[in-house]
């Protein structure tokens, strides 16, 4: 599983990245976490509010923080 | 009507508090509020309470109400319009949309690549940081009701001509390429249910609060020793009413500066009690919110400089006009 979280650096995208690390260590899943931060590659995703979740290449959640348990629920519905 | 006078002073002036925190200067730490310490200590703590009471109650309020606006839907009801029609409704639910300012680079594109043309965006962009619901009301709570809708009109006007201007200015060459024609998420997320609405009202408290409290402290600082230190003749010599360059001045003093508009505010009543006129006091305030250092460096990733630099010689042109109507016609409103 490849997570990606895309945000430009400043809001809100370091707590994404600290509630999906919780997450996938809550859940005991495998996956790779990169952060995106260059507008060119976050626009690939159409989205238009940062911070945003990317599993897999799917957007999950976008323009807000989703808490730790909330992330677990998309990942188990996507495994 | 009396009632709605007993509300808007206790709710929003916050009479009770004013005489608490005038009770505890008095009697716990011995300082008279009349003269120079104690008048500041009395400003500093009663501003600094009021401010994050207000902060706190409208925050939750207006993102309750935002929730039901994010960026998609606007782009989506935004798409359906035209002309200065579109502009208006852009300046209009700029107030309303939430965002962060590090969506404005994703917001810009995802608003462009579905096909707005720039100066709805630009309209957006304008009225997002200037006028902001929760500040619209700490404004009626610091000056009054007549002054805040006043700023609310001024500020929509300003984001529709400039807005408009833009888009007859035909500036789409400007605007860097990358940012047409992007894939555009049309999916929505799931609706939120009350209790989502809520978590989320109640987070962006805390968030903002978190991002705020520092620039409030300060601006609070400034403004009690604006109001009890420096002397009068010191502020009417360089910002007073008379003087015509104290708009030029407030503006430009402003504009590179960034704080968020509530710590703005306190510096802002601070300089109108001590005379300074409300036209140049608006004009600091929107200065600082309407354009800053880092939102420009941002925008210039999407535009390109010559955009940019017609983007930010509208706002202040418009800034500068409005600081100059305000103390003009202020007098009518206070």
């Amino acid at each position: 599983m490849v997570i990606k979280i895309l945000g430009s650096g400043c809001c809100n995208c370091a707590a994404l990245k600290e509630n999906t690390e919780a997450a996938i260590k809550e859940a005991g899943i495998e996956a790779e976490i990169i952060k995106v931060t260059d507008f060119k590659d976050i626009m690939k995703y159409g989205i238009m509010s940062t911070p945003a979740l990317v599993v897999d290449e799917k957007v999950v959640s976008y323009g807000k923080v989703p808490k730790p348990k909330e992330i677990v629920k998309i990942l188990e519905t996507l495994k | 009507m009396i009632v709605f006078k007993w509300l808007n002073s206790q709710l929003l002036k916050m009479e009770w508090l004013y005489n608490l925190v005038t009770f505890l200067v008095e009697n716990i730490f011995r300082l008279d509020v009349n003269n120079r310490v104690g008048g500041s200590v009395h400003f500093f703590i009663y501003d600094v309470i009021k401010i994050f009471i207000l902060l706190s109650v409208l925050i939750f309020v207006i993102s309750y109400i935002q929730s039901f606006f994010p960026p998609e839907r606007t782009r989506k009801i935004l798409g359906r319009f035209n002309g200065v029609s579109a502009n208006i409704l852009g300046a209009l639910l700029g107030t309303v949309t939430p965002f962060c300012s590090c969506s404005s680079i994703p917001l810009f594109i995802g608003f462009t690549s579905a096909g707005l043309p720039i100066g709805v965006t630009f309209s957006f962009l304008i009225s997002s940081p200037l006028v902001d619901l929760a500040s619209v009301i700490l404004l009626a709570s610091i000056f009054n009701w007549k002054i805040a809708i006043a700023y609310v009109l001024v500020g929509i006007v300003l984001a529709v001509v400039g807005g408009t201007i833009i888009s007859k200015l035909k500036l789409e060459e400007y605007v860097e390429p990358f940012v047409f024609g992007n894939k555009v998420l049309e999916a929505e997320q799931e609706d939120m249910t009350v209790r989502d609405r809520i978590d989320f009202a109640k987070d962006q408290v805390l968030d903002i609060i978190k991002k705020v409290w520092l620039y409030v402290l300060i601006g609070v600082g400034i403004g009690a020793a604006i109001h009890n230190w420096i002397p009068q003749d010191v502020i009417s010599a360089i910002l007073g009413k008379d003087k015509w360059y104290s708009v030029l001045l407030a503006t430009f003093v402003g504009i590179p500066m960034y704080a968020d508009i509530f710590g703005t505010l306190p510096i802002a009543e601070a300089l109108v009690l001590k005379g300074v006129g409300l036209g140049t006091a608006l004009s600091f305030m929107m200065g600082v919110t309407a354009l800053s250092l880092p939102s420009m460096i941002m925008l210039n990733k999407v535009v390109k400089i010559k955009l940019l630099a017609i983007f930010v010689g509208i706002v202040t042109l418009g800034i500068i006009i409005i600081g100059c109507t305000f103390n003009t016609f202020g007098y009518l409103l206070m």
